[in-house]
């Protein structure tokens, strides 16, 4: 199974953190498992117009980060996993979270208050878990 | 690693206006440069005198260890992509490959021939009537076909639709990926530059104002916002690119290698695109804000 890459040129996020970032992703979501072949350089490099540089330094701090190893002339492979948590427990968060958005439309929040919301929301517990 | 281009004090003067002045730079190999600046920033001079089609007025150059157009072995080190990407109108695709192949000692035909037949060019059809994105292509195919070791291309896609754009940065990163090979570039756009580029020189009034490799620029450069505050207050060692004021809130651009600590600054990460303006508009001394600080000031 080989994942593809794409690119936010707006996001303001290095490009090879957004590659770092979607590799996470599809090991979170289960798209990628470990010995799954991660896209090659050259592909990547021909599919959205980056420096093979940027590339290579992703795949090198996912082999940091022991997500994933380079086989010589072959590729890079992940070898590590990460836990998103059971797939099951998606499900009944999601619906939780569907009616919290839900309460806060009715409540006249617009996109943005939501997002700021829980933005800060999620700002003040993450602090809260160091502290 | 040895330096591609090293220059020390290069200067390039046309009549008595000095295109390129005090121009210090030793570009590392292995990297694809971006060479950015306004129109008239000098970054067309700076190229020309890289691939020797000028002799500096100032200083040195150095291309690859060698003086640059030195003989034949320094030509058939370096490629260079002229803007607009020329081509010889009345000649076929089928003629520029037979000229690439006779004036290129190092010359790869079979790279050649498999880069137009992926293009989907016909050998037979004459250049002149040729795309704009597709003569670029057959002019990068020219150049990297030689094999050279460091590739110039001036504008290399300014003319060119979004389209034939994206289209050729694919192939010269693929190019990139495939022969070890360094690359300058240079634009007037940044976002041409953004995905390509990992090493970068802003060039702005005939001087170069930054350069280094694109990661440890937009590491050493933070914006902060907070209250008013006179940039002369900060420590030793934050450089102000850019500031601006209101007369309750300041903004700063600065440059440290060391960490922000004062508490009463909000730290952004800067952009590319707004590194290099900030450095661009240090150049044209446009300081509309700063009339506002003086205003404040009285």
């Amino acid at each position: 199974m080989v994942i593809e890459f794409h690119l936010d040129a707006r996001s303001g996020v290095a490009p090879y953190r957004q590659l770092i970032h979607q590799v996470r992703q599809a090991l979170r979501l289960g798209l990628l498992r470990e010995g799954d072949q991660l896209p090659k350089v050259k592909d990547v490099v021909a599919g959205l117009a980056i420096n093979p540089n940027t590339v290579l330094k992703a795949y090198r701090e996912l082999e940091y980060e022991g997500l994933a190893a380079a086989r010589p002339g072959i590729g890079t492979f992940v070898t590590g996993t990460l836990d998103g948590g059971p797939l099951a427990a998606h499900g009944p968060l999601r619906r939780d979270l569907q009616r919290w958005l839900a309460r806060a439309r009715q409540a006249g929040l617009d996109d943005e208050s939501i997002e700021a919301l829980f933005a800060s929301a999620f700002r003040s517990a993450s602090e809260e878990d160091i502290a | 690693m040895s330096a591609v281009i090293e220059t020390s004090g290069l200067g390039k003067r046309y009549r008595r206006r000095w295109a390129l002045t005090d121009c210090t730079l030793s570009i590392p190999a292995g990297h694809v440069v971006g060479l950015v600046g306004p129109n008239g920033a000098g970054k067309t001079t700076l190229l020309s005198l890289a691939v020797g089609l000028l002799a500096p007025d100032a200083g040195t150059i150095e291309v690859l260890g060698g003086t640059p157009a030195a003989g034949q072995a320094q030509l058939a080190r370096v490629a260079f992509l002229a803007q607009d990407a020329p081509v010889y109108p009345g000649l076929s695709v089928a003629d520029h490959l037979k000229l690439g192949a006779r004036l290129n000692p190092g010359w790869d035909g079979g790279l050649a021939r498999g880069r137009v037949a992926r293009l989907d060019l016909d050998p037979s059809q004459k250049a002149g009537t040729l795309s704009g994105g597709q003569r670029a292509q057959l002019a990068l195919t020219l150049a990297v076909a030689k094999h050279p070791e460091l590739l110039v291309l001036d504008e290399p896609v300014a003319s060119l639709d979004p389209l034939a754009r994206r289209e050729f940065l694919q192939d010269l990163m693929e190019a990139v990926a495939e022969q070890e090979l360094s690359v300058v570039l240079s634009s007037h756009l940044v976002a041409d530059l953004e995905r390509v580029c990992d090493y970068l020189i802003v060039l702005a009034g005939s001087r170069v104002r930054v350069a280094g490799p694109v990661d440890e620029l937009l590491a050493t450069h933070h914006l902060l916002s907070g209250p008013y505050r006179d940039p002369g207050t900060l420590p030793a060692g934050q450089e102000v690119i850019s500031a601006s004021h209101t007369d309750v809130q300041t903004t700063l651009l600065v440059r440290t290698d060391g960490p922000v600590l004062d508490p009463a600054w909000t730290i952004s990460e800067v952009g590319l695109e707004d590194l290099v303006l900030a450095y661009m508009s240090q150049a044209t001394g446009r300081r509309r804000r700063d009339h506002h600080h003086l205003e404040v000031q009285k």
